[in-house]
């Protein structure tokens, strides 16, 4: 027999379907639109970026020098004992990209005047955290980034370069 | 006179679509032919750049209208969002416009504003990779704010705004005020629409047209050189909208300048209609003598503030170089974050309790604090910084050239 009791049980039961199955079609309607457009980000990449760059016999690069790439957007280091480190040309603040000022041996962000010393680190805020970096590897004695993914870190430390 | 803008902006944008092409390599020239080789073409772009830039000040003082004369409580509340909705919508209409240029200004700018969701704690990152799709502002970029722009966001204003004004009607109109008179009940008296009330929105609609043919025909919207991805302009700025975030920026760590302090306000906002009123204010403007004068301390008090705070930290103080060794996120963060709370509870009970301000009255009063704060900042952060973001007069401010022509 039907009494209310039942009616209600029932009604609440239709409702709670009905919500449940709600939410379940947002939530699917939703992670789809993301896998929709996620591949966009490796056709967005620039050319060659997030790919390994060779950049040169390691002979090439003078000991104390920085050397831009621009094709991988990274300033290949090399320190005065001949070890290598590849920084990020990116701000670690908002993203500007930020040049090397040969003259003062400063990267130094035009956007917040963020000053950043040769190993990256931060000389002056605003900037949060010291230069991204890529790690390097050599081969043979050629110098080669991968661009695929940037390390970020809390400060220098002795294991960050690279020695052949 | 929103609803006229809204309209030009349609017209301006279809005319401007047809000679537009949302590509990477091709924009930035579609542009200039737009602007150099098409007849009124010029004309068309400055009317929907200052079209789009009135329309976020119209909109944003229509708010403080509602506000002001508490035109958000009650039967009004749903509309209150409704109206958040539309502000957002035009917002991130501009926002969105505001890269397909593709010039030197817009790709740098979008660059830092989009920088900013970086400091959202664990989801930011991916929120960011998420609306420029990848990593560094890009084709997609281009393809997410066009779609946004000329589709997502026109339809969302196509359903909010008749929404919107239903939701006007419903609540009987736009709010009176109580007569002044003590003899009589109930709200003043209302006149016939036509023609009070139809003459009133015709001039308003002809004086805002009249406004904005002359700035479009005496000022140019700015194109500067073809994005350069590897040269970043100095200074580079957000849109001037975001230059009150962008100045708070240099003063507060990122995580509070960006996240905290913005998502306090948005609540505050969002549940402005469930803040209870004291007594009935509909239609007044500050709803009182005593109202309009604690609102004139407040907004005096930001006024000689906000400056003095901005060249203090700027020259002479910096917490983190007082207290070494600090996260940079207490010392820069909480630190100045919980003074800024102490200094505005302060006022709270200041206005409150010496004033014998009402509730209402108080919330009022600390709204027109915050209100002037952020207008300061953005004022201080767009014409007040130069190169290297370093303080400086407007009028001895110059960008690089090299950076914008090459």
């Amino acid at each position: 027999m039907e009494t209310d009791e039942t009616k209600k049980d029932r009604r609440t039961l239709l409702k709670l379907t009905w919500t449940v199955l709600g939410i379940a079609a947002i939530i699917e309607f939703a992670v789809m639109v993301v896998l929709y457009l996620k591949p966009r980000k490796k056709r967005g990449r620039e050319e060659a970026f997030g790919d390994v760059i060779t950049t040169g016999h390691m002979d090439d690069f003078k000991k104390g020098s920085v050397t831009a790439f621009r094709r991988g957007q990274f300033y290949l280091v090399r320190f005065d004992d001949g070890g290598f480190m590849a920084l990020s040309r990116k701000c670690t603040q908002l993203g500007c990209s930020v040049p090397w000022v040969a003259s003062e041996k400063r990267f130094i962000c035009p956007c917040h005047s963020s000053v950043f010393n040769i190993k990256g680190e931060v000389l002056q805020a605003p900037a949060p955290r010291p230069l991204d970096m890529f790690s390097v590897f050599i081969e043979n004695n050629i110098v080669k980034v991968d661009t695929k993914k940037r390390i970020k870190r809390d400060g220098f430390s002795k294991n960050q370069v690279v020695y052949s | 006179m929103a609803l006229v803008l809204v309209f030009s902006q349609a017209i301006t944008g279809l005319l401007l679509l047809f000679l537009y092409s949302p590509e990477m390599s091709k924009a930035y020239d579609s542009i200039r032919v737009i602007q150099n080789q098409v007849i009124f073409g010029k004309l068309v772009r400055n009317l929907h750049h200052w079209g789009a830039n009135f329309l976020i000040v119209i909109v944003f003082l229509h708010m403080l209208r509602v506000f002001f004369t508490g035109a958000y409580g009650g039967l009004r509340n749903v509309n209150w969002w409704i109206g958040l909705g539309l502000f957002l919508c035009v917002v991130i209409s501009n926002f969105t416009g505001y890269l397909l240029p593709f010039d030197q200004l817009s790709y740098w700018a979008i660059t830092i504003s989009i920088g900013m969701f970086d400091y959202i704690p664990l989801v930011g990152p991916h929120i960011r990779e998420m609306i420029i799709g990848g990593p560094d502002v890009n084709q997609s970029t281009l393809s997410n704010f066009y779609a946004a722009h000329i589709a997502l966001i026109p339809i969302l204003l196509t359903i909010l705004l008749p929404f919107h004004f239903w939701r006007v009607r419903k609540a009987g109109g736009v709010v009176l005020p109580f007569k002044t008179d003590k003899n009589s009940e109930g709200r003043t008296n209302k006149v016939p629409t036509d023609p009070f009330l139809i003459t009133r929105e015709v001039s308003a609609a002809l004086l805002i047209t009249a406004l904005l043919l002359l700035v479009s025909v005496l000022f140019n919207a700015p194109l500067t050189g073809s994005a350069n991805t590897g040269m970043s302009p100095n200074p580079a700025k957000a849109p001037w909208y975001f230059s009150g975030l962008q100045e708070l920026l240099q003063h507060f760590h990122p995580t509070f300048a960006v996240f905290v302090i913005p998502l306090f306000l948005s609540v505050l906002i969002v549940l402005l209609p469930y803040i209870k009123q004291s007594h009935d204010t509909d239609g007044i403007w500050f709803i009182s003598a005593k109202g309009r004068k604690t609102g004139l301390i407040s907004a005096v008090c930001a006024l000689i503030l906000v400056p003095f705070i901005i060249i203090i930290s700027e020259n002479i103080f910096q917490p983190s170089l007082v207290f070494p060794g600090f996260p940079l996120i207490i010392t820069d963060g909480l630190i100045p974050f919980l003074c800024l709370l102490a200094f505005i509870a302060g006022l709270y009970v200041y206005v409150n309790k010496y004033q014998t301000a009402s509730r209402t009255e108080t919330v009022q009063a600390v709204s027109i604090f915050i209100l002037v704060s952020f207008v300061v900042l953005t004022i201080v952060g767009y014409w007040f910084r130069g190169q290297g973001m370093a303080l400086c007069w407007p009028w001895d401010m110059t960008m690089s050239e090299i950076a914008l022509t090459k």
